[in-house]
């Protein structure tokens, strides 16, 4: 197909891109700014950053941020990938249960889920905090560590299980060295979706949690009401250490690919 | 094999307490009158009365309903041009283009809603274009990807064919491209629209209070007032308004099956 010579789409693309990245060029700059001002840039200082270190109330946030995404990444990731091979080789209709169920959560607003899980902890008479946020992170991840292994399972070869079975493997073995080493990568994806929904969730932790315990999200949005540039600083952390990551993520594989091109061409 | 299908049975002990029950709870708030114990409940209706009696309540919901449905057009308006011409672009560029698309999307949507704040702090815009700046913003990359994937899947030769066969460029678009592209832009509504009728931070971030929306209520109702009925009737009927909107833009959605 032609090329599209003109200069308009380019430019179009490029427009998007500034609209884009606007707001967070906009943060980076002021994170360094050494005023409180959020429109004028008066001087360059990293009063901010060191603020943003002082500030416990930020650092716990920061802490349950990790500790949260961490435990909820690894407890969704196992139940996510128990449920998923158990539901591989079930009927029909528990299929279908558990996909209907699970369908809640993604397809429902998340303010619906946040109450509705509101409601219910306190109606067990549980204190909302941590344990709360923690179980709440569990609950919402692992439909999609599910929705994320499940296709990995279709396309699995019955008779590798029955191979691994006549060679001597129990099934539970055979479980451990054939089927989860095939379903590795959905089973990585998964985790990564679980990781990155639990660490920016917002609506659903702003409901279940209780006092002094705050994510990111929840401190950034109580913290608004006071001008507070230090949470340019954080911000511009996070911008920081997400494009490494992406940059690392994306450039390994090509790397690899190279690699292997090379190791051909040898060959 | 077939042993392992009661590895599922826990996980659905679990699905029922933490995701029906809860769910359940919404409901049963919403049809019951504020003090319940479990020795008295009085079933009631007087929630949903309340909300549609009142033209405050209809207002925001309208309100609600109208800032979704205009933040998913211009997100089409926006996203279709530049997903056309992201599928243009040589592979390698494209590829390029999905991450720096996709990269704004790891950062925290409350974070990215705070530097917007920031941004349009002296701007002296109307705060009702704020939010439909900040919603925009939000919400565009998902609309962007969807129909990107929907073009980049496109045969190619489908366009030189209408071409041999007479079409000029803008014929081949209106007659091969765009209708090929219309489960894209779906999936696109679904992203936005869905999300967008029941957000609440980006009006408070930054419409400062003085645009309230559904989910704005709820919130008050629950975060503020305490009136756990009255914001589970809003929450259902928000949620039943969606669910509506959806079944209309499925029945759009011919070519549902072939995904």
């Amino acid at each position: 197909m032609k090329r599209l010579k003109g200069l308009p789409s380019k430019l179009w693309l490029v427009l998007l891109l500034g609209f884009m990245y606007l707001p967070i060029i906009y943060v980076v700059i002021f994170s360094f700014n050494d005023s409180r001002s959020l429109t004028h840039f008066t001087g360059f200082s990293l009063e901010w950053y060191e603020k943003m270190l002082d500030n416990s109330t930020m650092m716990e946030a920061i802490y349950y941020t990790v500790v949260i995404a961490v435990i909820a990444t690894l407890v969704s990731t196992i139940v996510g990938t128990i449920t998923a091979i158990g539901l591989s080789k079930s009927r029909r209709a528990m299929k279908e249960t558990i996909t209907q169920i699970n369908n809640l959560p993604m397809l429902n607003p998340e303010i619906v889920t946040a109450i509705g899980l509101m409601l219910f902890f306190t109606a067990l008479n549980m204190r909302l905090g941590f344990m709360t946020l923690l179980l709440a992170h569990i609950i919402f991840c692992i439909p999609y560590v599910i929705l994320s292994i499940m296709p990995k399972l279709r396309q699995l070869d019955d008779n590798l299980f029955e191979a691994a079975l006549d060679l001597g493997c129990t099934p539970f073995e055979a479980l451990y060295k054939v089927i989860i080493p095939q379903i590795k990568p959905g089973i990585v994806s998964g985790a990564l979706i679980a990781f990155t929904m639990s660490f920016d969730d917002f609506v659903i932790s702003y409901f279940v949690t209780g006092p002094g315990i705050n994510n990111i999200s929840t401190m950034v949005y109580t913290s608004v009401k006071r001008i507070n540039p230090s949470v340019n600083a954080l911000s511009t952390i996070i911008v920081l250490a997400i494009t490494i990551i992406l940059v690392i993520v994306n450039i390994v594989p090509l790397i690899k690919e190279r690699k292997r091109k090379k190791n051909e061409e040898f060959a | 094999m077939k042993s392992f299908r009661r590895l599922v049975y826990p996980y659905l002990v679990w699905a029922i307490i933490f995701i029906v029950l809860p769910m359940l709870m919404i409901v049963f708030y919403a049809f019951t009158a504020e003090g319940n114990s479990v020795m008295t409940i009085n079933f009631t209706l007087e929630n949903f009365w309340r909300f549609f009696s009142d033209s405050i309540f209809i207002n925001v919901l309208l309100r609600s309903l109208k800032l979704a449905l205009i933040t998913t057009l211009i997100c089409i308006l926006i996203g279709y041009p530049s997903a056309y011409f992201m599928a243009k672009l040589k592979s390698n560029s494209q590829g390029v283009m999905v991450l720096l698309i996709t990269l704004p999307m790891w950062i925290n949507m409350l974070v990215r809603t705070y530097a917007w704040r920031g941004l349009l702090l002296e701007s002296g815009l109307d705060p009702e274009i704020k939010v439909y700046i900040g919603m925009i913003y939000n919400f565009l990359p998902f609309m962007i990807l969807q129909i990107y994937t929907s073009l980049s899947k496109l045969d190619q030769s489908l366009i030189v064919a209408a071409h041999d066969l007479g079409c000029d460029n803008k014929k081949a678009f209106l007659k091969v491209t765009l209708p090929l592209s219309i489960p894209g832009i779906i999936s696109g509504i679904t992203l936005v629209f869905l999300p967008a009728v029941s957000s609440f931070f980006i009006p408070k971030l930054l419409g400062g209070g003085s645009y309230v929306l559904v989910g704005n209520l709820v919130e008050n109702y629950f975060v503020t007032t305490g009136d756990w009925n009255f914001g589970s009737a809003i929450s259902l009927i928000m949620t039943i308004v969606i669910l509506i909107s959806m079944y209309f833009t499925r029945k759009f959605d011919y070519s549902k099956e072939d995904r």
